[in-house]
């Protein structure tokens, strides 16, 4: 065995950038047989290299997301959908609305083409959710926090501290509501809101002031000797701000030419770039923070990355080449053919399930 | 860093003061700590015990607010120009509530925190995680989830956190007070090492001065925010706030008075002696003795009671039964289901299989949550959870209104616990004991004939676990039961007639205190462990000899 397959828990980046990668795919295609292989690809890897953790066993439950809007976008079909096709499946009456909503009708007859339709673009977005739902499977969302830009640090930290204050909220609600049946109440209608609400909150407070407190005495944001002071950190904020609007506005600039004059594209959106890193950069030499075990970037997360970078390019290049491959044949209904470009693109994004070193055991105890 | 001439923390005329507090919780304080010190911090609650060790880092008042006259200086920093955060390694901080503090999800995140904070190089972090683990013997826990372990492992976990960014001074407010004796033993054998390996300079405030005491170079003793210091012996001779050893070496005379167990055993050969000649059976913890063999009606019995959460049985197959006029203890580990058999036994809680019978009949678990209070009543760990008005007259007269009592019931049964508490202050603004009082006062009001207490000791100074004794004797006089769980021996000694053990969610141990605790090293109080014949209280110890000669 090489170092390169001795266990570790990957790069929690290196995850997202795979799951975002097959996530565009999934985006682009309603093929049915494209998204069956990009649903097993995400299957298949969370499956090999998942570890028993908390936010691993989540998982579940973006699959479950993923079948309730493949449900839920065809029941909107049946109830308001464009019913199209030519196979009947369900002769439903169909009943008019008055005339404020002219144009939209309820209910009618079922044809197994639009059906077909509304469920795979259901699956195109449920199979979109249960890919991100693979990479917080993959990687602990706390250590993907940890790998932020130092000037992003306060706001990381503070939605730290509110992921670990969320959980004990929902147990202190619990034991309020357990000691409200000590004082003879059931706990329910609105008059015991203000009696479960008042000693959660009280709780909630209190664990919350422990925590900064316990955060204070530990040195958190304790910085650097020689500060910029005052005015700097007036500078560095304001840099970032405008750099932040001007990257907003080069954008619309960018993607829509015909209504800006031509210096608000490029130009800007280059300028608020410079302006929104290079105070990210200063602020973030301002913090001295250092970090334990910071997570390596091998070739491991480079095929990784890489592998849904296939993913995502095979399917664009599909599109360009064969569109009518891409999509489902509705009109009239047919068998659904392969886009080769963007099959490979998916089976490689299977690779990490096989070249990724293992996630290592949490060691018993 | 300056060379202090082996002063850690001067205190020089301290006063603090917060807003809206119509006097100062602390004053004029002179104190001077030496490096390496073992200072016990002592006090009832309320005293200003928590403002004095938050004093030590800022805390107070850069954290808390409020008004800090004089100059606190740590090893020659002064905490008026650093902030807590810029004294964090130089004052490590360990709260009561070790969960609280914590900020990541692992033990060795947790380890590595604050030095992330301080900007360590990584290969130095990697080393001091790696020692730090080691001196608190916690190497096997590294990849643990912090919530999963056990309370004395979470306060060790605690400790080591602070411990990483080698601070001189360490402060622990109450780190010994949730923790079963077991626990208890584990955190202080860890700081005593530190004490004498490192020479860390440890400030620690505890109201279980029995586990500390024979630990400590010196005493602080704080009464109403005046501070008295000196060595333990001396401090110990006219102390309120003293353990049962030292009580016993008071009443019988020995000098030097005993710190420990081990100081009073050798001083109290002649008592022994004595006390095997005195004839037996006249002590009160003795002649407490429930009637199990037959007598006393039972109150509450269950058979074969199990509680599963999940897939964890919390408590298996128990088989009990509770009699009128008796105080019962329920002892055992963290986590061994104490809490779990209460809740269950009083019907609000989850029951699995089994069954629960009222000493009338019917299962307190189908009856109605205001029926139900009238029959088994239960105080649960974290009592400000059943409060929600703002001031105490208004829960008192809302728990008038719920059970059906008379006007003014719920008032008088807390002013014969607790005298004179302000009606209009907010439950919140209570001590500890006070708010226990409260909530023991609402849920006598429904006079249920089975009250139960879950640990009903944590967080209560000496006086307020006397008034507690006093109050639940009084109750099974009047033919009520109770039972409550508690990790404190010294009090299920005052105040129990008989004692369950409980472990992994079995009962393994059923009996009368003096039968039970004596039995068990962890569980001995101090007089059993000095003078054995079944004494379990220095008043025990008076009744048996007499006041005669020793």
């Amino acid at each position: 065995m090489t170092a390169g397959r001795l266990p570790r828990s990957l790069h929690p980046l290196a995850w997202w950038g795979w799951a975002i990668g097959l996530a565009v795919a999934a985006s682009l295609t309603t093929n049915p047989l494209l998204l069956a292989l990009i649903l097993a690809v995400v299957w298949l890897v969370v499956v090999a290299r998942r570890s028993d953790s908390p936010w691993a066993r989540a998982f579940r439950l973006y699959v479950i997301l993923g079948i309730v809007i493949v449900v839920v976008r065809i029941f909107w079909h049946v109830l308001v959908g464009l019913k199209f096709g030519t196979i009947k499946v369900l002769p439903l009456p169909e009943v008019a609305l008055p005339s404020w909503a002219d144009g939209i009708n309820l209910f009618g007859t079922i044809y197994l083409e639009g059906w077909i339709g509304a469920a795979l673009q259901g699956a195109k977005l449920g199979i979109l959710v249960i890919a991100i739902g693979g990479a917080n499977a993959l990687a602990n969302p706390k250590r993907l926090l940890r790998s932020m830009p130092h000037a992003l640090h306060e706001v990381g930290t503070a939605v730290v501290v509110s992921v670990s204050v969320a959980p004990q909220l929902a147990e202190s609600v619990q034991r309020v509501l357990r000691a409200r049946l000590l004082r003879g109440q059931s706990g329910r209608g609105l008059r015991a809101v203000p009696q479960v609400a008042l000693p959660v909150l009280q709780d909630t407070l209190d664990r919350s002031l422990m925590l900064a407190s316990a955060m204070e005495s530990r040195g958190y944001g304790s910085r650097r000797e020689a500060s910029s002071g005052a005015a700097g950190r007036l500078a560095i904020g304001g840099s970032t701000l405008i750099g932040l609007l001007a990257i907003a506005f080069g954008m619309y600039g960018v993607l829509d030419p015909t209504r800006t004059p031509g210096w608000s594209g490029v130009p800007v959106l280059v300028l608020g770039m410079l302006l929104a890193f290079g105070g990210m950069a200063l602020g973030g030499r301002e913090i001295r923070v250092t970090r334990y075990r910071r997570d390596p970037w091998r070739w491991a997360e480079t095929v990784t990355v890489l592998a849904g970078v296939a993913a995502a390019t095979g399917a664009v290049l599909s599109q360009q080449a064969t569109p009518a491959l891409m999509v489902m044949p509705l009109q009239p209904l047919a068998a659904p053919g392969l886009p080769i470009l963007a099959t490979v693109g998916v089976l490689v994004a299977a690779l990490p399930a096989f070249v990724t070193p293992p996630t290592p055991k949490v060691r018993a105890r | 860093m300056t060379t202090h001439d082996g002063i850690a923390v001067e205190l020089a005329g301290v006063s603090v003061t917060y807003a809206d507090a119509a006097g100062p919780v602390l004053r004029d304080v002179d104190l001077t700590i030496e490096e390496g010190e073992l200072v016990l911090v002592v006090g009832r609650t309320g005293s200003g015990k928590s403002s004095l060790l938050g004093a030590l880092n800022g805390l107070v008042p850069h954290f808390t607010g409020g008004t800090l006259t004089g100059s606190v200086r740590v090893h020659g920093r002064d905490t008026r120009d650093h902030r807590p955060r810029d004294l964090a390694d130089l004052v490590g901080v360990v709260g009561q509530d070790p969960l609280a503090g914590f900020v990541t999800d692992t033990v060795e995140e947790e380890l590595a925190y604050g030095m992330e904070q301080l900007g360590l190089a990584p290969d130095v972090m990697r080393k001091r995680v790696e020692e730090t683990l080691d001196l608190l013997g916690i190497a096997d826990l590294r990849d643990a989830a912090l919530a999963d372990l056990s309370g004395g492992q979470q306060q060790r976990v605690a400790i080591g956190s602070v411990l990483t960014a080698h601070p001189r001074v360490l402060v622990l407010d109450e780190p010994t007070s949730a923790l079963d004796p077991t626990g208890a033993e584990e955190v202080l054998a860890a700081i005593t090492r530190l004490v004498h390996d490192l020479a860390v300079t440890v400030v620690i405030a505890e109201h279980r001065v029995e586990r500390v005491l024979a630990y400590a170079d010196r005493v602080v003793h704080v009464v109403d925010g005046r501070v008295e210091s000196g060595l333990p012996a001396a401090m110990m001779r006219t102390s309120t706030i003293a353990p049962p050893v030292v009580e016993l070496g008071r009443w019988a005379g020995w000098e030097p008075l005993p710190m420990s167990v081990r100081d009073a055993w050798r001083a109290g050969a002649g008592l022994r002696r004595a006390l095997a000649d005195a004839p037996p059976a006249r002590t009160s913890s003795l002649s407490r003795r429930p009637d199990v063999a037959g007598g006393a009606r039972p109150l509450l019995s269950a058979a074969k009671l199990s509680v599963h959460h999940h897939d964890l049985v919390a408590v298996r197959e128990v088989d009990l039964q509770v009699h009128a006029g008796s105080v019962t203890a329920l002892m055992g580990r963290n986590g061994s289901g104490k809490s779990s058999l209460l809740w269950a036994l009083q019907g609000s809680g989850t029951r699995t299989s089994g069954t629960v019978a009222l000493a009338e009949g019917g299962d307190p678990a189908d009856l109605a949550p205001a029926v139900r209070r009238t029959r088994v009543g239960l105080v649960p760990q974290t009592p400000a959870d059943l409060l929600y008005l703002p001031t105490v007259g208004e829960e008192c007269a809302q728990a008038d209104q719920e059970t059906g009592a008379a006007p003014g019931t719920c008032r008088a049964l807390l002013d014969r616990i607790v005298p004179e508490i302000d009606g209009r202050l907010h439950p919140r603004d209570l001590s500890e004991g006070q708010r226990l009082a409260l909530v023991l006062a609402i849920q006598l009001s429904a006079d249920p004939a089975v009250l139960l207490l879950d640990e009903p000791t944590r967080g209560l100074d000496y006086q307020g676990k006397a008034v507690l004794a006093e109050v639940l004797r009084e109750l099974a006089g009047r033919g009520r039961s109770i039972l409550l769980s508690t990790h404190d021996v010294e009090f299920v000694a005052e105040s129990a007639d008989r004692v369950l053990v409980i472990a992994a969610g079995e009962i393994v141990a059923d009996g009368p205190t003096s039968e039970v605790v004596t039995s068990s090293p962890a569980f001995a109080p101090q007089v059993a462990k000095v003078l054995g014949h079944g004494l379990l209280t220095v008043a025990d110890a008076v009744a048996h000899v007499g006041e005669g000669p020793r």
